[in-house]
């Protein structure tokens, strides 16, 4: 039922997860961010198995800290991805593996450039100037391939994310009336309101 | 950290002082920070053991307590936490006095729901990590910190039948805290949350009737209700209600009424218009 889903845009990328935490029939949470900062401009969403995604993506995120603060160098976005798929698929091969699937966004400031990739528990991890996991790939994909741009302006980002949201909140069976948008740029990460 | 305290012990006489020379002055971090671990059965793959005595065909059917009521949530003057008191294994109700709120330290409470034995083995087990933290930081510990440390212990057995829906509550520098940990490895910070089999009746009473500047005596009255109303719902909730109040200064249990009693309580009142 959990949708999370990113795009990226002119210097900057966009991401969207809902914010429904459900236990069976009932609705436990309805404004729970599911994402963590991996660094000042990388951001990794997660859905999954409750419990394992916010514990594989903390540990994500205090390996890639401890990375920068050994080597006083941030990792790219790409680095980043990369040791992530490398957790994933290490993982799946053991006793009891993380179930857990990713979109991992960021801006990197060398390069000047936003890059976005999909992940799933099964290790692949995919650069796209799209993404989608869930339910919402169902919905979103046709979505994106219409009205994505590698050159979007903000403003176009935004509105590409309304249509995003309000499709979701149309076609989609489960009710999802809260969504936390993100986006990260040359700035850092910031929660928006579209 | 022996190696450390023997430098600090030459380094100053002052410090000398305040060290213990007794030799049971014998602190081992690599077995001081490690959580209790349990024999498992002696069988090939213990998991699946646990799953077949305790599944309906085994002719020695081990019964775990499950069917409960609990909540809590947050108002002006702090936090209300209520619970009914049944445990109940199948369908024999074993008992009606069950103290499903657990007082983990004067200024933490957690509830108790599925496995009786897990939720009050765990947050005894929070209880002494918290007094440790105390200890060793001269600073109460945070009821975030508190539930995470419950939260990841739960983590390490996921999967391996652990029961248990938990919430942790309390007051500490940020105000009044509610965080829902369960044994899927849930943790979540909220301002109301109801865990159990009758938690949807009590979601209903509790979702119609909060409001954040309710004064205590009707906040009180509110989770009393709530849990009433669903011990009427439930077959797997009864007994009676207890309530505490999370305060600034640490809870206060409030009482414990018998479900029956207020059934008659409630009987005599007039309904509330829906229109207010």
């Amino acid at each position: 039922m959990e949708c999370i889903f990113g795009f990226t845009g002119k210097d900057y990328v966009m991401t969207a997860t809902d914010s429904t935490v459900s236990q069976s029939i009932l609705v436990m949470k309805s404004d729970e961010d599911k994402s963590r900062a991996l660094s000042k401009r990388i951001i990794l969403l997660f859905s999954g198995t409750p419990g394992d995604t916010v514990q594989f993506a903390e540990f994500i995120q205090r390996n890639v800290r401890l990375y920068e603060i050994r080597n006083g160098v941030e990792l790219s976005t790409k680095s980043a991805a990369t040791f992530t798929r490398r957790e994933l698929a290490d993982s799946l091969r053991s006793r009891n593996h993380y179930r857990v699937n990713l979109i991992l966004a960021g801006y990197d400031l060398t390069t000047e450039s936003s890059h976005l990739y999909q992940l799933d528990y099964l290790g692949s991890s995919i650069a796209a100037p799209y993404g989608a996991h869930g339910y919402a790939a169902h919905f979103l994909f046709s979505i994106f391939d219409r009205y994505h741009r590698p050159d979007l302006s903000f403003e176009e980002g935004k509105a590409l994310m309304k249509r995003c949201i309000n499709e979701l909140q149309k076609r989609f069976l489960i009710n999802l009336p809260n969504f936390t948008v993100k986006v990260v740029d040359k700035d850092g990460i910031r929660e928006i309101v579209v | 950290m022996n190696s450390i305290l023997n430098e600090f012990k030459n380094a100053s006489a002052l410090y000398e002082e305040e060290v213990f020379h007794d030799s049971s002055f014998d602190w081992d971090t690599a077995n001081g920070f490690t959580l209790p671990m349990f024999q498992f059965p002696a069988v090939h793959d213990p998991v699946k053991f646990l799953r077949e005595i305790t599944s309906d065909s085994s002719p020695c059917k081990i019964e775990i307590a499950h069917g409960t009521t609990t909540l809590a949530f947050k108002f002006n003057g702090g936090v209300i936490v209520a619970a009914d008191s049944r445990a109940s294994q199948g369908n024999y109700v074993s008992t009606s006095t069950v103290k499903k709120i657990i007082e983990i330290n004067p200024f933490l409470l957690g509830t108790m729901a599925g496995g009786a034995a897990d939720c009050s083995f765990w947050q005894r087990e929070l209880g002494r990590q918290c007094r440790l933290y105390e200890l060793r930081n001269k600073e109460r510990i945070s009821v975030a910190a508190a539930s995470k440390l419950l939260a990841n212990m739960i983590y390490r057995y996921k999967g391996m039948d652990l029961s248990m829906g938990s919430m942790v509550t309390g007051w500490d520098k940020t105000g009044p805290n509610i965080f829902y940990i369960d044994s899927e490895g849930n943790r979540l910070h909220g301002d109301i949350f109801s865990v159990g089999s009758g938690s949807p009746f009590a979601y209903g009473i509790l979702d119609n009737g909060i409001d954040y500047d309710l004064d205590v005596q009707s906040a009180i009255a509110l989770g009393k209700r709530a849990i009433y109303h669903a011990t009427h719902r439930d077959g797997a909730s009864g007994g009676s209600v207890n309530v505490y109040h999370v305060k600034q200064d640490g809870w206060v249990r409030i009482g414990g009424w018998d479900v029956e009693d207020l059934h008659w309580e409630f009987q005599d009142q007039a309904k509330p218009s829906p229109l207010l």
